[in-house]
């Protein structure tokens, strides 16, 4: 058994207090590479001891937002603000954060110690206070015994360990992780997270995370910034950005769900009934953030989870139901992706919870079933 | 792999390694010679070694030699890593190709040439021909080949290293001495060494440069060949073959060794899992 270590986590919203200044902030930035456009007006804010997610596919600008808070790239316009100050002119080895590279980028000539005790060297500590400090550090990531070794007698978990341990040793006020857990396997990754998240708790640090890795990132941060072509497409925190997200891009990139495209025929209440032609169905769903008017193209957007399906037809009357035949099944242990082919064609994802310890389930492919959930399980998308 | 070895490879091979070595073989077991006669076997004996220390004109050539070899592979080095690091880092300067061309020109230019147009400019310019005018000489010629050797080094090293270095608080000079120097150094020593032996065996360059009191061991002997091959002449070619074997192999075995040393460390740690 894991045991829990470290304080209980309590729930951390500063964003939401109006009374607090956020510590970094990205203002109106803009990175142009000739004619790319890497990083588009872009305006985020981010507070002290959070521990933030940016998430995109490769291109997205993440790592640029990142490298130019590092000092490495310089915004074409806009500014960056940390603790009030702004940092442009300030050169990487003057700027208080610390960046962990995707590739470790240790040291190869020195020790474990050496590459830890580096940056303390550089600050002009006094040999004693080093010593501590790099022995505070390897105990934090668990490698007292590898001290004297050179990176490549280490494995890659353990090299890891080093990079975060050498950009942790100067307390610096902001730690950057760039793709930090990329080249560990699944569950070494998983456990590294966790511990992740415990030593930020513990050493009270705002960390920037750049990952495009979407479990990565819900799993870490408290909240996530969605890029995509150097814009945000949504800031929140994982539920919000997971239940409600704000456009197609969001909803699609974030976990799995399926979109059924139609016309919306009336707005009531915040809840809007939506006719679909390619499924011929009709179907009731809060509006979510955009302005959804009668008449307009939108798609309604519901997880597979949300999605109940049945062998039985429900009652007469009741909203949101479809109909169709199970198309494919697959198995994933603690659940069942059931792909169910509409009348239409179109094939709709719902997922069953394997609750029982039956090999044999009860609904099977070419099964004709029913598709129904609540008028609050989806949520209406504009184009 | 084809591991049989077939009548036709081994004749290849041993033609080929014959028609490379044996004229070299040949001098080096004549400077062992017995004989006045340079192609009349008299016996073993090594008295044209010990003749060759006493001829004072011979290690006052040998002297120079080295001494130009040493300053010249120096300032080639820091010449040529600077250029070297210019090539890797700034690849979108203007006139990048032109640069580039230029410093590798040398490389395939008839040497011919770079000695009679490096001797105008010491004329034009009225610097007297003498030890410094070969040093100089040299250094032109061998700094190109060491941004070769330090470049093809440069472009292994992973960039994100010197940031990490600037990450972590160290200023830009002080990283290159602390990270980027020591992770080249293979390369580095090697061209030096490279430099180092060009400069020894470099005959052309050197005899249209050099001045008074400035002669070179490639310039002692040819004008000591044109008065005849003699045992001696044997003995101090195959010390020259010596040295510039030395300096070769040591200078590859230095850009190879941390390769595999890297290596193997790596594969033990991926058995050890």
């Amino acid at each position: 058994m894991i045991e829990a270590v470290g304080p209980i986590k309590r729930k951390f919203a500063p964003w939401d207090d109006p009374t607090l200044k956020p510590f970094i902030r990205f203002e109106n930035v803009t990175k142009r590479f000739g004619d790319f456009t890497a990083v588009d007006n872009l305006t985020l804010d981010i507070y002290e001891r959070e521990f933030f997610a940016l998430l995109g596919p490769s291109g997205c600008g993440k790592t640029t937002l990142m490298r130019m808070l590092a000092g490495f790239e310089q915004p074409t316009e806009g500014r960056i603000l940390l603790d009030g100050k702004d940092l442009s002119g300030i050169p990487p080895y003057k700027r208080p954060v610390n960046m962990m590279f995707q590739s470790y980028a240790l040291f190869p000539h020195m020790t474990v110690e050496g590459n830890i005790a580096f940056g303390l060297k550089q600050e002009g500590m006094d040999t004693s206070s080093i010593n501590t400090r790099v022995a505070e550090m390897l105990s934090l990531v668990k490698l007292e015994k590898f001290a004297k070794r050179k990176p490549h007698q280490l494995s890659g978990g353990q090299r890891q360990r080093v990079a975060l341990a050498r950009s942790l040793a100067k307390r610096p006020k902001v730690l950057l992780l760039d793709e930090p857990l990329g080249a560990l396997d699944k569950k070494l990754r998983e456990e590294t997270q966790f511990e992740l998240m415990d030593i930020q708790v513990e050493l009270g640090m705002t960390f920037l995370i750049v990952t495009h890795d979407q479990e990565e990132a819900m799993t870490v941060s408290d909240r996530i910034a969605v890029m995509n072509h150097g814009i945000i497409a949504q800031i929140g925190t994982a539920s919000e950005i997971y239940e409600q997200p704000a456009t197609r891009y969001v909803a699609d990139f974030i976990g799995d769900i399926n979109l059924i495209d139609g016309t919306v025929s009336a707005v009531k209440d915040g809840i809007a009934t939506l006719h679909s032609a390619s499924v011929d169905a009709t179907i009731m769903a809060e509006t979510g953030t955009g302005e959804v008017a009668v008449g307009a193209e939108a798609g309604f957007a519901i997880r597979p989870e949300k999605v109940q399906i049945s062998l039985e037809a429900p009652p007469a009357g009741t909203p949101n139901v479809l109909s169709g035949e199970v198309w494919d099944i697959g198995y994933l242990g603690d659940i069942s992706v059931y792909r169910v082919r509409l009348a239409g064609g179109s094939i709709v994802k719902a997922t069953v919870a394997n609750l029982t310890r039956m090999v044999e389930r009860p609904i099977t492919w070419e099964d004709k079933v029913y598709l129904t959930w609540p008028a609050d399980a989806g949520i209406i998308l504009l184009k | 792999m084809n591991k049989t070895t077939s009548w036709f490879n081994v004749t290849s091979l041993v033609l080929g390694f014959a028609f490379l070595y044996v004229p070299i073989l040949i001098l080096v077991v004549y400077s062992f010679n017995a004989s006045k006669l340079v192609t009349v076997w008299g016996g073993f004996s090594s008295r044209w070694y010990v003749e060759l220390l006493h001829d004072e004109a011979i290690i006052d050539a040998a002297w120079v030699t080295i001494r130009v070899g040493i300053l010249s592979a120096s300032f080639a080095t820091v010449l040529g890593t600077m250029a070297a690091l210019v090539l890797d880092r700034y690849n979108k300067f203007h006139g990048r190709a032109l640069f580039s061309g230029m410093v590798y020109a040398p490389l395939v230019m008839p040497e011919v040439i770079t000695g009679l147009s490096l001797l105008l400019l010491f004329v034009a310019v009225g610097f007297d021909r003498g030890f410094w005018t070969v040093v100089i000489a040299h250094t032109t010629l061998t700094m190109c080949f060491v941004a070769v050797v330090v470049q093809s080094r440069l472009v292994t090293l992973d960039r994100s290293l010197e940031e990490a270095a600037l990450d972590l608080g160290c200023p830009p000079v002080k990283t290159f001495f602390l990270i980027t120097l020591p992770l080249i150094l293979p390369g580095v020593v090697a061209g030096w060494m490279l430099a180092f032996t060009l400069s020894l065996d470099d005959l052309v360059i050197a005899s249209f440069n050099t001045g008074p009191g400035a002669t070179t061991l490639p310039i002692k002997i040819y004008s000591m060949v044109r008065l005849g091959v003699t045992p001696e002449i044997n003995a101090i070619s195959t010390i020259l073959i010596s040295v510039i074997a030395v300096g070769v192999i040591v200078a590859s075995v230095i850009s190879h060794r941390s390769q595999v040393e890297k290596e193997k460390a790596e594969r033990a740690v991926f058995l050890a899992g």
